[in-house]
């Protein structure tokens, strides 16, 4: 939580001190995550999936997938996505559970301006490896958030998931879905002159009995209702559990039962 | 510069001054007749842009004894400005009232052109909320499409007379009915009928000839449509398409649209297929009975999307 809020500041005041248009922002926020490791760019292990053209800058889909070469014993460990030209680049990070064969996550996310994309991937040995895409948006993070307000706000904390019904046998297919504004802190009221206050969603976990399946550590990037579709193994586990919590240290969890085949 | 040149020239500039500046301001605004008392402007069918000057929506004026409302203002201070200067080449009555319909910038930048009418703003009572909301970000967006001198001079002032329900203007002799809607086209739309001329003006929440663009709610937009064909106009102007329309026949494509796109996006969820393909072939065959429909059709597409995911 402090880590990404200081990664946060560290985001802010460093797009301050670059010039929107910088043309390596990459270099300078590869040493604030990454120190002075080194990264493999390539995608052997990751791909990210994103549209050239984002048709709606604060709701931009994005798929992250991970692909380990079979006799490989190494496993993903940890997926961080960055969107060099937003205000907080690091956008999430996420978490793999060491026996959830976590294969693709998907979600949507806020771009504010074009940008690249990418996904830095971190295996079990602590190697990293980066693949990215350039997406042209603009706006995302600052464009008005909630189309309607007063149902959102009635909605706050609600959450649902979804079972699709196209999984190979052993594994799941699901989408966690919560009712969360997540403001950026980024849209001012005209009359006030004030910034709306930020309040998102920093964590979300979703386990499978007392396993971890994936947790994220997100920002203001990730988009209204935050909204994330994973596939995975099944482990034959009763009961799919989500917890979650926002900067304002409110708590949201939801569990619901699993059937040997769908929910 | 020689004198002789000098004085040539002031005395050119002095014979064409009025033609500029007229041109600039009443000349070519077209203000039409639609029925005694009520006149309208077409938007371009477009997106704004510099050359437009954000002219882009319908808007139009109703005339009674006493006074005129004014039904949206346009989509900047100048189209506004000519917008008043047609207004008063057509009467002299005062304006009473400015009526904008939700709070796109297509329909409130020209409000500031008003402001010295004495002309109370009329809106649904949700339209300061999303003005106070989103102003800063239009402003900001339309800086670059509209030029900073056209963006620094608009003013996105709250409505004082706020629609809850249901409100009624009196122009004298002529009265017009308001009912403000819940979320569909945006969240603050706001209806304006005129019983004299049996005229609705539908604002954005009719749509003919340019595809409808979601930034409310798919579902309320079609939860409301009975209600709105209720309505006894018998014809309609809406907020982009041609001038008048019947009512309620004008309703059938935006219907039509709206169950393709349904059809086709639950279908998606049915299958599975996420938010970025279902916007890409959702509601394809609509594509040649609109213009802009590759402009919005995905982005109405993404939301409704994450709409009916919800909210089945």
């Amino acid at each position: 939580m402090a880590l990404l809020r200081n990664l946060a500041l560290l985001g802010v005041l460093a797009t301050g001190a670059a010039a929107q248009t910088a043309p390596d922002s990459w270099s300078d926020i590869k040493k604030q995550l990454f120190s002075e490791s080194s990264i493999a760019e390539d995608d052997a292990y990751v791909s990210l999936d994103a549209p050239p053209r984002a048709e709606d800058a604060a709701l931009t889909p994005v798929t992250m997938k991970v692909h380990v070469p079979a006799g490989d014993a190494r496993h993903v460990v940890r997926l961080s996505l960055v969107i060099d030209e937003n205000p907080v680049p690091l956008a999430g990070v996420f978490t793999l559970g060491a026996k959830a064969q976590v294969a693709s996550i998907a979600t949507r996310v806020r771009v504010n301006a074009y940008t690249n994309m990418r996904l830095v991937a971190e295996l079990s040995d602590g190697s990293l490896h980066m693949t990215k895409t350039y997406v042209k948006a603009a706006g995302g993070c600052s464009a008005p958030a909630t189309k309607a307000p007063d149902e959102a706000n009635a909605q706050l904390g609600k959450m649902k998931l979804r079972v699709i019904d196209d999984a190979k046998p052993g594994r799941g297919d699901f989408v966690v879905m919560l009712r969360h504004p997540n403001n950026s802190g980024l849209q001012m009221d005209q009359v006030t002159r004030l910034y709306t206050p930020a309040r998102y969603v920093d964590h979300l976990a979703v386990y499978q009995n007392a396993e971890l399946i994936f947790s994220v550590e997100g920002g203001i990037s990730i988009s209204e209702d935050p909204n994330f579709r994973f596939d995975f193994a099944r482990r034959d586990a009763k009961t799919l559990r989500v917890e979650a919590s926002d900067i304002d240290h409110a708590e949201f969890k939801a569990s619901w039962p699993l059937d040997g085949k769908g929910s | 510069m020689r004198p002789d040149r000098f004085w040539l020239r002031i005395t050119v500039l002095a014979l064409v001054w009025p033609w500029l500046t007229a041109a600039d301001v009443a000349g070519n605004f077209a203000l039409q007749q639609i029925a005694p008392g009520v006149y309208a402007h077409p938007g371009a069918i477009a997106q704004a842009d510099a050359i437009n000057q954000g002219d882009i929506a319908n808007l139009a004026i109703v005339i009674g004894e006493r006074g005129v409302a004014v039904i949206d203002a346009g989509g900047s201070v100048a189209v506004g400005r000519r917008f008043l200067a047609a207004i008063r080449a057509v009467t002299d009555k005062p304006i009473l009232y400015v009526v904008n319909t939700h709070e796109h910038p297509d329909h409130v930048f020209g409000d500031a052109a008003f402001a010295e009418t004495g002309a109370a703003f009329v809106g649904h009572k949700n339209l300061p909320r999303a003005l106070a909301a989103r102003g800063p970000f239009y402003l900001k967006r339309f800086r670059d499409i509209l030029g900073p001198a056209a963006i620094d001079e608009v003013r996105l002032a709250a409505p004082t007379v706020l629609v809850d329900d249901r409100l009624e203007l009196d122009l004298g002799g002529r009265k017009l009915e308001l009912r403000a809607w819940p979320p569909g086209h945006t969240d603050c739309d706001l209806t304006v009928y005129d019983p004299q001329s049996r005229t609705l003006f539908a604002g954005d929440l009719l749509f003919t000839g340019h595809l409808p663009v979601i930034d409310g709610s798919i579902k309320g937009w079609i939860g409301e449509l009975d209600a709105l064909a209720a309505l006894p106009a018998t014809q309609a102007m809406p907020g982009h398409g041609p001038l008048v329309e019947p009512w309620p026949a004008a309703l059938a494509d935006e219907r039509r649209y709206f169950a393709t796109l349904t059809r086709d996006l639950k279908g998606a969820l049915g299958r599975g297929d996420d938010m970025r393909r279902a916007a890409d072939v959702a509601a394809a065959s609509e594509r040649g009975q609109w213009s802009l429909f590759d402009v919005y059709n995905a982005r109405n597409a993404s939301a409704a999307y994450a709409e009916y995911e919800w909210d089945p």
